[in-house]
């Protein structure tokens, strides 16, 4: 995810996003280009209120942004009901939509998330997982590293299993979780 | 004379030797106290050369000041050096972007523990823009303050209100107070509502986060240096119309000021100016001779025959030093919950 984002360099390859190259750019250009990123842990201002991580969020656009934070309390309205409030006095879960929303504030096409329920209890993660796919049928294109590999790939509808750097799994969600050496190695059996 | 008058007496001595000194000490130590906040928030070091930077600015605004009296360039009753003060936080500006490129840079491009490192290359940046102002001003004592010295003093207010005790308010407490109710309206403005401000608080809470929000660092550390300029030569400024000029006098202020910062809660804006009138009161409460002021309120039986004063003025930096192990031992937060330094 950090060679994607221009964060650490590529060894070998190419890094394309709607058929352009982008494997050159700075992180803040590739940001400007759509990509859009929610690292998992600190992943917002923990002293600043909800409605001022959403403006930071939105703080390479030019353009009026009060309309695509009003997007995101749309999507998530309990964020709306706690605009004026600390990052930081907020609870894990919602602490998670305000992370999404800071990064959907350049209204980019791709969201990468790492690991969006590590450390956090099954109810949140439950919460977290409904999240995602309010981001996703918002019409963004999600990309995540997910350690919880059941549930992650019931809502995708591409997988990838990278074994030791290499992938060695490729499929629909249904198709992986079916996978018979799929299920034995990872999943369980 | 009644009971009522003597208590009247005796608090507008305790208004003239202790609350209007207190009050305007303690705004310089607050503006002192602003600028280490945020060198310590943006850049995570604590930043000793903050005393001789506000001895350099100071510097600046007699050098501008004596040549602007030359020229005839005053107004009549206010001091030359207010006047001098906007071109001299330019030149402290200049002074600090190139001491953060000549110095800060390099350490912060290296990764590792900036708040050891930072403060060691602070002290070389202090024992530098110590030189300086020596080398240039000389380290004598000296006063730099004209026009009217006093917006009333003791003995007009004596005739106006009758009173035995008499209340002066000097020009330089009256801007002192004034300025830093206007400088710290103007920074909490800043930080809270503009775009820049917000990007600052943003950088301050998460850098990493901030990088991917599309904040420019760079952007972000100068803007830091200017805000410090400008704090560092009015704070300066102000507590050398105050007290006199004297480039030692600076360099100990370093320990008022960071006893300021810790006691209020290092990295928090509000907490710097609490701690700032803290450390202010305290020195003064502790150093004045109370023997006046007793003299009043107590029957002719009791009166003190010693000053009643219970530490020598020599004493003061003590007392910041003493303000400063209580607070590390009971509350290393600070009163307002700031940063404990730990290794980043």
């Amino acid at each position: 995810m950090r060679v994607l984002l221009g964060m650490l360099e590529a060894t070998s390859g190419s890094v394309t996003l709607d058929g352009n190259d982008i494997s050159m750019l700075s992180t803040q250009d590739r940001i400007a280009h759509g990509l859009a990123f929610v690292p998992q842990t600190k992943n917002v201002f923990p002293s600043m209120t909800v409605e001022e991580n959403l403006q930071m969020g939105g703080f390479i656009r030019n353009d009026d942004i009060s309309k695509t934070i009003d997007e995101v309390y749309d999507l998530f309205p309990i964020l709306h009901e706690k605009r004026k409030q600390l990052a930081e006095q907020l609870s894990g879960g919602q602490r998670q939509q305000v992370a999404f929303g800071r990064a959907m504030m350049t209204k980019p096409s791709v969201m990468l998330l790492d690991e969006p329920t590590a450390g956090v209890s099954p109810i949140v993660m439950d919460e977290i997982f409904s999240n995602i796919l309010d981001v996703r049928n918002a019409g963004m294109a999600v990309l995540m590293v997910e350690q919880n590999a059941q549930q992650a790939l019931n809502i995708a509808d591409k997988g990838f299993v990278l074994v030791s750097g290499r992938n060695e799994h490729t499929g629909t969600g249904k198709e992986l979780i079916n996978d018979r050496e799929v299920r034995k190695k990872f999943l369980g059996g | 004379m009644s009971d009522s008058i003597d208590i009247i007496n005796a608090l507008a001595l305790l208004t003239n030797f202790v609350i209007l000194p207190g009050l305007s000490y303690g705004s310089q130590l607050a503006l002192g106290a602003l600028a280490v906040t945020l060198v310590y928030s943006i850049l995570r070091f604590s930043n000793f050369a903050q005393g001789d930077s506000m001895a350099f600015g100071t510097m600046l605004v007699i050098f501008l000041s004596g040549y602007m009296i030359n020229q005839g360039w005053t107004i009549s009753g206010v001091p030359t050096a207010l006047l001098a003060i906007p071109i001299a936080i330019i030149g402290m500006s200049i002074y600090l972007l190139l001491m953060d490129r000549l110095v800060y840079k390099h350490y912060r491009g290296i990764k590792i523990k900036q708040s050891i490192v930072g403060i060691t290359a602070s002290i070389g940046v202090m024992f530098i823009t110590g030189g300086i102002v020596r080398f240039f001003l000389g380290a004598s004592a000296q006063r730099f303050g004209d026009g009217e010295r006093f917006i009333f003093s003791v003995r007009e207010f004596k005739a106006f209100t009758g009173l035995q005790q008499g209340i002066a308010l000097k020009t330089s407490q009256f801007l002192t107070i004034t300025l830093a109710i206007l400088l710290v309206a103007f920074l909490f403005y800043f930080l809270q509502k503009t775009k820049t401000g917000k990007a600052m608080r943003a950088y301050s809470d998460n850098k990493e986060l901030a990088l991917l929000s599309g904040i420019d660092p760079d952007r972000v550390v100068r803007i830091t240096w200017l805000l410090v300029a400008l704090l560092t030569t009015i704070a300066g400024t102000l507590y050398g119309l105050d007290k006199g000029f004297a480039p030692q006098q600076y360099h100990l202020l370093l320990l008022p000021i960071f006893a300021s910062v810790i006691v209020g809660g290092i990295g928090s804006p509000l907490g710097a100016i609490a701690g700032a009138f803290l450390v202010a009161f305290s020195e003064i409460l502790l150093t004045y001779a109370y023997k006046k002021f007793l003299i009043y309120l107590l029957p002719l039986s009791m009166h003190p025959s010693s000053l009643v004063q219970l530490i020598g003025t020599e004493y003061k930096y003590a007392i910041s030093f003493v303000i400063l192990v209580i607070v590390l031992l009971i509350r290393p937060t600070g009163i307002f919950k700031g940063k404990v330094i730990v290794d980043e």
